[in-house]
């Protein structure tokens, strides 16, 4: 008894402040690393440095329901196109402002994406990547179909504007917009990274390595199912209204099946199932496509393909898996 | 009613397309119980071959017969050393590697041959009009050879010990390790078939659309919903699927929808039919008890 | 308070820098020795097929450097790849216009991808030239005075088919197959513009899209809806298929084809060229494979360009005429700025071309600008097939003004 005693006051601070004390500083450090590019970077880069933030964001929502659910979802593209669409129509037809149109673009995703999540109950695997597959590739031609034109603005498209910095603070509108996108971002990371360490989280988990067992153990794998594809397509939906008003303009060719295979690279490459995964797979699918135009300028899409199968065959865990592994061997050094 | 006779029609003809396609879909799944989604690709790229070898001067036939041995062979390669190594991964991951086939794939005939329109001549033609002007002589020839591959990949199945040792493998590649069967190269068997079959498919499939890298992409969703709402593990479930399809995408575009949204009639079969019926129309339901 | 000091340091730097800065955004890409210009096309993908007109564009600069530049200075095209994804091309053009610090933009490929960088050029005043699209939508000086276009545009065709479908044939019932996007809708509006509030009755509509595998069912649905004519807004892939499905089944409408896909190797051979007799369609070039031209100044000029540039172009590629054309045209205008490279001055000059000749234009057809009219090239003539070759007939028709 006066062992145990001991014990438990001895050993219980040492363990919790390292720990606490690292999260601590990475957070700080993100902080710092997500304002610096802000002073650091000119119009262009920022741009970039944006739309890589609006990818990763985008990325998040595959990896809930993909990654830590197990429904392997090759449609996200259509997803990122409603929502999209959604501000799209909202500021341009409405005068809406870009924030107003947020939450509705939010509840629409996430009620289309509720709607997706029924009929892929019945589907496993495969099945399920064949039909959000057609899903993605029926997209465009959906967008362009003359009963929704007036709204859609056809294959014209429709044009936006990034709104500028509010309340006269010194901020350009490409600064503004990465600020927004970090902001957002950063809220729907935090919100996916409670969701996955809580209940629904491992349940979450728990469906994707074993349905069986699962639903034995009392789940309803019904509702967290459809669930899960709820928030995945809310969270890229969102990601899809950011790119709207970053880019200004929406257009049905721009949301063909290539988004939705470009967002399941980067999940796979950045790290399936991991929250900084989809921060690398969002890194990655924005500057890659410059570097392999570097190496070959006819064949991007070939080097995209050889280097998602060098994935899958080396680093099956991506980006974040390598680190993570990385670090495990570093702090086990240090015991 | 001449309208109507003439889109049915129309229909069994690009049906017979899919339905060739779906024939090597449904290789696949016999023999791997995968659905391939860069089959339509590399169906192309062997078309391709097909084409470089009939400009260099061979004969059709010696092409055709040339580049089924090519295609067959690429299939072969593409398991051996791209499947096999990932062959006990999770499905997320054999997805991801056909996505990465479809991508290689698909770019690399592009950038090989260029995207300008190619012809690629048929060697079925006839002087005058056959029915009236309602079918080509090559709509003809196509369904027939559609139909001969149909009959070799059934009678295969059904009649030969190495038919019977690929569905083994394919159903419980354990017990049929047990029974002395070489998985791993019924497996590699398996791809190269479908590769040849999809090699024939293109061959036939390219003098109606024409010659180019993306020729398969509009079609392979509609021979998927043709092989699923057929039967994906029943060949002549999946060649009649394929010909439903065909005739339905014309009778749904001219009548019903619209031609606006044919893709989303296929995609409307494809949840259809794996919602409602999953086996398909001809294919053998399977239960699992748990 | 870091911030604000941070802020204060950079803004007195900025002022500091001014005059020099000043100087640079006066004459972006140019130095004393190189002029730098930019612009994107499709390198990569379905679209890449006009990626040659890259290579042409290139390779008449190459021409142009070795014939001592243009005002002094030696042309460097920048050329990058946005595998026709309007997203892409606005981060391109950003990188051209703020990283890359081009002059301005020169024949930028596409609709969707013009139209994603359409008003971020015009807010930041970036000549943004000769763009390689028919749309309809580039000719607005009023609204977008920074942007024009080069070649005819689609909807003026279609208009300048349906006037000539009312002279021949005031009662036709006239069947419309158009792809479903930009290019062919462009269609559909020019038809809309001639015919007016008799379009609903008399023009049946069919659409495709580029994913379709054929285009059998529409025609077949056009015939049994009665028509006598057809006109069709179709890419040549199924532009081969329309006209051989047409004349297997028997039908012998009045057909119209766009000048996209007309192509006497990539249509008219595969679709049979028997087959395609009575075609009508317009054009402004000279098409190379037409005898007539075999011993033309122009052509030869060109055929001599592409032997010794562009070794390894297919020479029955109707792209090459195109770049050479619209090559010409730019070099034309760099010719006028002189030695002023200014984004001002270039536009000015591109928007005052005097009538011109170039040599891949069908004779009587010029390329001309004004302030206030941005159609470069307004003229089209009309031509049918008659089994072996495009035979021109009547006048050169100025485009209809709305």
């Amino acid at each position: 008894m006066a062992e145990s005693e001991t014990l438990r006051s001895v050993t219980m601070p040492e363990a919790r402040n390292p720990a606490r004390a690292w999260r601590a500083i990475l957070v700080l450090a993100g902080i710092v690393a997500a304002f610096a590019p802000v002073y650091l970077l000119e119009s262009f880069q920022l741009f970039q440095l944006t739309m890589a933030v609006i990818m990763a964001l985008a990325v998040l929502g595959l990896n809930i329901v993909t990654g830590y659910n197990g429904q392997i979802s090759l449609g996200h593209g259509a997803f990122f196109a409603v929502g999209a669409y959604v501000t799209a129509i909202l500021m341009s037809h409405f005068d809406w402002s870009f924030w107003a149109t947020l939450p509705f673009s939010a509840a629409i995703c996430a009620a289309v994406g509720y709607g997706v999540g029924f009929p892929a109950l019945r589907l496993g695997g495969l099945y399920l990547a064949l039909t959000t597959f057609s899903l993605a590739v029926a997209v465009p031609q959906i967008l362009k179909h003359k009963a929704i034109e007036d709204w859609t603005g056809g294959v014209q498209g429709l044009f936006l504007v990034k709104p500028d910095a509010p309340f006269g603070l010194p901020f350009t509108s490409d600064q503004w917009m990465y600020l927004v996108a970090v902001f957002i971002a950063g809220l729907c990371f935090w919100g996916t990274w409670n969701l996955v360490r809580s209940r629904i989280g491992r349940a979450l988990m728990a469906i994707r390595d074993n349905p069986i067992a699962a639903e034995a153990m009392g789940m309803d794998i019904a509702a967290l199912k459809t669930g899960a594809f709820a928030v995945s397509a809310m969270v890229t939906g969102i990601a899809g209204s950011l790119s709207a008003v970053a880019i200004e303009f929406v257009a049905p060719d721009s949301f063909g099946f290539g988004v939705s295979i470009t967002l399941f690279v980067g999940m796979v490459v950045g790290g399936v199932a991991s929250i900084l995964g989809s921060l690398f797979g969002g890194l990655f699918v924005l500057f890659v496509p410059n570097i392999a135009e570097a190496i070959s300028k006819a064949a991007p899409g070939v080097i995209y393909g050889v280097i998602l199968i060098l994935f899958l065959f080396l680093l099956p865990d991506g980006f974040a898996g390598l680190l993570r592994r990385i670090a495990a061997r570093l702090t086990r050094g240090r015991q | 009613m001449d309208g109507l006779a003439h889109q049915i029609v129309a229909g069994i003809a690009t049906g017979g397309i899919y339905a060739s396609v779906a024939l090597a879909i449904v290789m696949i799944y016999q023999a791997t119980h995968h659905v391939n989604f860069a089959q339509g690709e590399i169906a192309t790229l062997s078309t391709f071959l097909a084409w470089s070898m009939i400009q260099a001067g061979l004969p059709y036939w010696v092409a055709f017969f040339a580049t089924i041995a090519v295609s067959f062979v690429i299939g072969v390669l593409v398991e051996r050393l791209l499947m096999r190594p990932v062959q006990n991964a999770p499905v997320l991951t054999h997805v991801g590697v056909f996505i990465g086939l479809l991508l290689i794939f698909g770019n690399a005939t592009g950038w090989i041959f260029g995207y300008t329109t190619k012809v690629f001549p048929t060697p079925f033609t006839s002087d005058k009009p056959l029915a009236g002007g309602l079918i080509s002589a090559h709509e003809l020839g196509s369904t027939v050879v559609t139909l001969v591959v149909l009959t070799l990949v059934w009678a295969f199945f059904r009649f030969t010990k190495l038919g019977l040792g690929m569905r083994a493998a394919a159903y419980n590649p354990r017990s049929a390790r047990l029974v002395g069967i070489r998985v791993g190269w019924m497996l590699a068997l398996g791809w190269g078939l479908a590769a040849a079959i999809g090699a024939v498919a293109g061959m036939m499939v390219a003098p109606v659309v024409f010659l180019d890298p993306t020729m398969m992409l509009g079609i392979l969703l509609y021979a998927f919903a043709g092989a699923l709402l057929g039967g994906i593990d029943n060949p002549m479930g999946a060649v009649i699927g394929g010909f439903v399809v065909g005739v339905l995408e014309n009778l749904a575009g001219a009548y019903v929808v619209g031609t606006e949204l044919k893709l989303t009639v296929a995609l409307a079969i494809i949840i259809g039919v794996l919602v409602v019926r999953p086996s398909g129309l001809f294919g053998r339901v399977v239960y699992s008890r748990v | 308070m870091t911030t604000n000091r941070r802020s204060l340091i950079l803004a007195s730097g900025a002022v500091l820098a001014t005059p020099r800065l000043a100087a640079a955004q006066d004459m972006p890409g140019v130095t004393a020795t190189e002029l730098r210009i930019g612009g994107t096309n499709a390198l990569s993908g379905p679209a890449s097929v006009y990626s040659v007109i890259t290579k042409c564009l290139q390779a008449m600069f190459k021409r142009l450097n070795e014939q001592g530049g243009v005002g002094g200075r030696q042309v460097n095209f920048i050329v990058y790849d946005d595998g026709y994804q309007p997203p892409r091309t606005l981060e391109q053009t950003r990188r051209l216009i703020e990283q890359d610090r081009v002059a301005f933009l020169f024949n930028q490929l596409g609709t969707p991808t013009n139209s994603a960088v359409h008003r971020y050029v015009n807010q930041r005043k970036v000549p943004h030239l000769f763009l390689a699209t028919g749309a309809d939508k580039w000719a607005n000086p009023k609204d977008f005075p920074w942007t024009i276009g080069w070649q005819p545009s689609y909807r003026v065709e279609a208009q300048i088919y349906a006037k000539y479908i009312l002279e021949q044939r005031p009662n036709a019932r006239i069947g419309l197959l158009y792809q479903n996007d930009d290019f062919g809708k462009d269609y559909l509006h020019g038809m809309k513009d001639v015919l007016g509030a008799r379009f609903d009755t008399m023009v049946r509509t069919a659409t495709n899209e580029a994913t379709d595998p054929t285009v059998d069912s529409q025609i077949v649905s056009l015939q049994a809806a009665g028509c006598d004519t057809l006109v069709c807004g179709i890419i040549p892939r199924f532009a081969a298929q329309a006209i051989r499905k047409v004349h297997d089944m028997g039908w012998r409408p009045m057909m119209f084809m766009t000048n996209v896909s007309v192509s006497a190797g990539a249509v008219m051979q595969p679709a049979g060229p028997e087959k395609g007799v009575g075609l009508i369609t317009s054009d402004f070039r000279k098409d190379q494979s037409d005898p007539a031209w075999a011993n033309d100044r122009g052509m030869a000029e060109w055929r001599e360009f592409m032997a010794k540039y562009v070794p390894d172009g297919d020479l029955a590629d109707n792209n090459f005429t195109y770049g050479y054309g619209v090559g010409t045209t730019m070099i034309q205008v760099l010719r006028q700025c002189g030695s002023d490279f200014s984004r001002e001055n270039v536009m000015k000059q591109a928007t005052n071309i005097a009538p011109m000749d170039i040599p891949t234009l069908l004779p009587g057809i010029k390329v001309q600008t004004q302030p206030s009219n941005y159609n470069v090239i307004r003229q089209m003539q009309l031509q049918r097939w008659d089994g072996k070759s495009w035979v021109r007939f009547g006048n050169v028709i100025e485009g209809a003004a709305i």
